[in-house]
């Protein structure tokens, strides 16, 4: 009887070179304080020099999530105290953000209304050890985009697919890595609960700076009991900014209404208007790649495959260009290779956005052409293409040096009148009508060879040897 | 006439060594400072490294650059890498940069001979030198007056004859009013001649680095070294030409407007060096017009609260976590945060953070901090048109003569004697103080020559004719200093 919704303002690291500001790297991890500047750590009197690629990266995202382009924006300082917050204002964009506008599919039917992105810088951090803080000003103005939602999420599972989809359209167009674990995606949860069918909002509270799936799931999960449970006793939801705990899995109060930020916006008068000229955009526009979802559809509707199978392999761009390299060939035993044996070899989220696997792709396009060919059986496939993860061969020279190259045809002929000859009882159910035991037939062919015999091949050779006998 | 061309000639002719023309100036600065007040820190090693690189140069018979080998004095808020830069606040008593300032970088690469570094108001804030926090510059003409404010050391070493030239800051009327108070010339350039890369800022939108000299063609030429394009400051554009190459002399023609109504000062011998300058430009064959200044009421609030809006931004950044004075003891990071802030800050500094803050805050925004703005789009609409018809706006740069010490005028009181200089700052355009009179104390008096966006040539060449004609004889040295 009650629903909950939600808007989301995701925060996502860019992946230019250098910072937004400033020449530094944006490089994640390093020892602390070595990726900074007299600008990204706010000595007094530094300047901040706006980074163009920034402006470019964001209105790549703008594109991909239909959104309208403002080609004349502008910076604002953002006002709070904050040890990682060296120059106590965040430079971001206020009233003249950079895109409006756009929108977000998800697959369950629901469409999340974009309502603006963004850019901006981030903010160092706060290290806690034991009574004292330390402060690491690496990550600070590594680029940002925010993008802001409509409240149209009903559910645990349209956030979930939200992000889900953010990632892979983020990771297509180049413009970040999406990594939760390493914060370059993060999400505020703005969140209000009504008795279902009333249109209506309830008071919301926003949860605070959430980086992982299970943690926005948990958080939400929590923070909707938390509220209907206020609303059912009679009680009222305050407004209010939570930081979510996630050893406890619960959310607490960071600060009230009363004492909500006043940023103080007002323009940032270091940097001057940020103009994207009509050419440039137009650049950007026709440059901008398939985007997962098109990209999944063209899978399915002309390279038949499956819809689970197609989602899985445009998750992550350069699985999906790896699987293009041999897809004109035979799509579905491309896909079964990289969604059965590649993935197995690759099981985590970053290795498999990462890609970095000892088969190239021009070798890939090999082992699905002997395949598809009949050249080598599937089992034998399999088993070079582990050996290719392994050694980074061709697949050619393994089945050169393992053996692994079918058999040969006399020999093939041989061992399959064995089977005849060995197996009488098959042989003899066989020919009573049992089908069921001419797979015994086969299996022993198969035994023999190691594998390396086509099965259909056998069962033509067999049938056809039989057929002498009668 | 002593300036630098002077100084020039004895390093030239090797009358002096660089080392010798040096250790005078330092001799003179260790003796006068106790009582003047001008340098919060000598560099003498600094000073004396550059002056024997110098005579190294001499030496190998290589022709010096325009400001080698010239003693220097820069205000104590442009970052000087390796060298403390306190805008004379407790904030910053002991804040060394590991970086240099765009103008210094440009001084520096002149080689001329860095004295030491100048006091201020603090962090630029105040038009008498006395809120530093390393105590009042006196005005070296009289130590009863102050030297006017902010760049008042600069002002008073330069006029005190304790360095050739120096650099200073201008946020509305920073570097103009000192130079009237102490009888030498004061060049505010336009937004975005000279980089602020470096130079710890107040009011980000109105702050320009300049020229203390004490002649006309001094200042063409240290304006010519740092008003070079900088990458690192996004407002910045440079000048393409020499106003020093551009000094003729000559104002033949040239259109003067004067606003007597808009523009008047409460002071009668500053009214007669106006009238006085407005005669010999006369005489020389410029065109005198009457012209009114619009919105000319409103400046005063505009700047001050949009000043003081992004001044409560910029000096935000002083926590005491990455630098500069931070308390001991503590009960936790908020504590320890406002704690630095209300020990680290002086009143003045103090007040125009609050009112700044105040003026963006939520449910003030729109009634102050966006009028303001709007306002200022006006008055820059306005103020420009009036350099269609007129090259240059002859004006007092203080309604008032120089001011005494201790005088206890209100702040509001003292934020009115800005009424002169702060359009400049709030349209961008650049801006001369000339010596032009005295009162009957002796006190120096000032008038302003503004000119057109990037036109600093103009109203320097207009300056430059002025002194020529009228011999130098406002400007005004003491000989407490350097008597080489």
């Amino acid at each position: 009887m009650w629903e909950m919704v939600i808007g989301l303002e995701t925060h996502v690291e860019l992946s230019t070179k250098t910072k937004i500001f400033c020449s530094c790297t944006t490089q994640f991890g390093g020892e602390p304080n070595t990726h900074c500047c007299p600008v990204c750590t706010g000595q007094p009197g530094s300047l901040p020099l706006l980074n163009k690629e920034v402006v470019r990266y964001g209105v790549k995202a703008g594109l991909a999530l239909g959104c309208h382009i403002n080609l004349v924006s502008k910076m604002d300082r953002k006002h709070y105290v904050y040890p990682d917050m060296p120059k106590a204002y965040q430079i971001s964009q206020f009233d003249i953000p950079l895109c409006e506008h756009g929108k977000v599919e998800l697959e369950n039917g629901t469409t999340i209304r974009v309502n603006r992105i963004h850019i901006e810088e981030d903010a160092g951090k706060l290290i806690h050890e034991g009574s004292t803080y330390l402060v690491d000003y690496n990550r600070c103005g590594v680029p940002l985009i925010e993008i802001v939602t409509a409240p149209d999420f009903r559910s645990v599972e349209d956030v979930l697919l939200y992000l889900e989809k953010l990632q892979g359209i983020m990771r297509t167009i180049g413009v970040s890595d999406c990594r939760m674990q390493e914060g370059s995606l993060r999400c505020d949860v703005n969140m209000s609960v009504r008795p279902k069918g009333s249109d209506k909002f309830g008071t919301r509270t926003e949860i605070k700076n959430l980086n992982s799936f299970t943690a926005i799931e948990n958080a939400i999960n929590y923070e909707f009991e938390r509220q209907v449970d206020i609303l059912e006793s009679g009680g009222q939801v305050e407004q209010e900014t939570l930081h979510f705990n996630s050893d406890t899995g619960e959310t607490v109060s960071m600060r009230d209404k009363e004492n909500a930020n006043d940023y103080r916006y007002f323009r940032e008068p270091d940097v001057v208007t940020v103009r994207v000229s009509k050419e440039e955009y137009d650049e950007l526009l026709a440059s901008l790649p398939e985007l997962p979802d098109q990209r999944m559809r063209r899978y399915v509707e002309n390279l038949g495959l499956t819809e689970t199978d197609a989602k899985l392999l445009v998750k992550y761009r350069r699985v999906a260009e790896f699987f293009e390299a041999a897809a004109d060939i035979d799509a579905k035993t491309a896909a079964a290779f990289i969604l059965t044996n590649i993935f197995k070899s690759v099981p985590t989220e970053v290795e498999r956005e990462e890609w970095q696997i000892k088969v190239s792709p021009e070798n890939f396009r090999e082992l699905v052409k002997l395949t598809s060919s009949g050249k080598i059986n599937r089992n034998i496939a399999k088993r070079v293409l582990d050996r290719m993860l392994e050694t980074g061969s061709a697949p050619a020279e393994i089945i050169d040096k393992e053996k692994l190259g079918g058999v040969d045809e006399a020999e093939f002929e041989a061992i399959c009148r064995k089977a005849i000859e060995e197996n009488p009882a098959a042989v003899a159910d066989y020919k009573g009508g049992k089908e069921k035991a001419f797979q015994a037939l086969i299996g022993y062919v198969m035994r023999l060879t190691r594998g390396a015999a086509n099965p259909a091949q056998t069962e033509a050779k067999l049938k056809e040897l039989l057929n002498e006998e009668a | 006439m002593v300036n630098i061309s002077y100084y020039k000639k004895l390093l030239d002719t090797k009358a002096l060594s660089c080392t010798e023309l040096t250790k005078a100036f330092l001799d003179s600065a260790e003796k006068e400072n106790p009582s003047l007040n001008a340098y919060i820190s000598i560099t003498k090693e600094e000073a004396l490294k550059t002056a024997a690189e110098v005579d190294e140069k001499i030496a190998r018979g290589e022709s010096l650059q325009p400001l080698e080998g010239i003693p220097v004095i820069i205000k104590d808020n442009i970052c000087t890498k390796g060298i403390r830069t306190t805008c004379a606040s407790k904030m910053l008593e002991n804040y060394v940069p590991f970086y240099d300032a765009t103008v210094w970088e440009h001084i520096k690469a002149q080689n001329s001979v860095l004295i030491g570094k100048g006091n201020m108001d603090e962090f630029a804030m105040g038009s008498t030198s006395e809120t530093s926090y390393f105590g009042i510059v006196k005005n070296p003409h009289n130590p009863e007056y102050v030297a006017g404010g902010s760049s008042g050391g600069v002002a008073a070493a330069v006029a005190g004859k304790l360095a050739a030239y120096g650099i200073g800051t201008d946020t509305g009327g920073s570097i103009r009013q000192p130079a009237s108070f102490c009888g030498i010339y004061g060049l505010k350039p336009t937004y975005g001649s000279v980089s602020r890369y470096g130079i710890v800022a107040y009011a980000s939108s109105f702050d320009q680095a300049g020229v203390l000299a004490s002649c006309a063609e001094d200042t063409a030429l240290v304006f010519d070294v740092i008003s070079k394009y900088d990458e690192r400051d996004m407002r910045s554009v440079g000048f393409k030409k020499s106003t020093y190459e551009s000094l003729s002399g000559s104002v033949k023609g040239l259109k003067i407007g004067i606003a007597t109504e808009d523009l008047m000062a409460s002071d009668e011998f500053v009214n007669s060096a106006v009238e006085n300058t407005i005669n010999v430009f006369k005489s020389m064959g410029a065109e005198v017009e009457e012209i009114k200044i619009p919105f000319i009421k409103e400046c005063l609030p505009v700047y001050y609260i949009l000043a003081c809006a992004e001044a409560s931004s910029n000096l935000g950044r002083f926590d005491g976590i990455r630098y500069g004075y931070h308390v001991e003891d503590y009960e936790d990071l908020n504590d320890m945060i406002s704690r630095t802030r209300s020990e680290g800050f002086g009143d003045e500094v103090k007040r125009r953070i609050i009112f700044g803050t105040y003026v963006l805050s939520s449910g003030y925004f729109d009634a102050y901090y966006k009028k303001a703005q709007r306002l200022r789009e006006s008055i820059i609409k306005e103020i420009d048109k009036i350099f269609k018809s007129c090259d240059i706006v002859l004006a007092p740069t203080v309604p008032v003569a120089p001011l005494k010490a201790g005088a206890n005028i209100s702040p509001v009181d003292l934020y009115r004697t800005d009424i002169c200089t702060c359009a400049a700052n709030i349209v961008g355009l650049p801006s001369i103080s000339v010596p032009a009179g005295f009162t009957d104390d002796n006190m120096p008096v000032g008038i302003q020559l503004i000119g057109g966006r990037f036109k600093e040539d103009v109203i320097l060449n207009a300056a430059y004719a002025f002194e020529k004609e009228t011999g130098g004889e406002y400007i005004k040295l003491s000989e407490m200093g350097c008597g080489v």
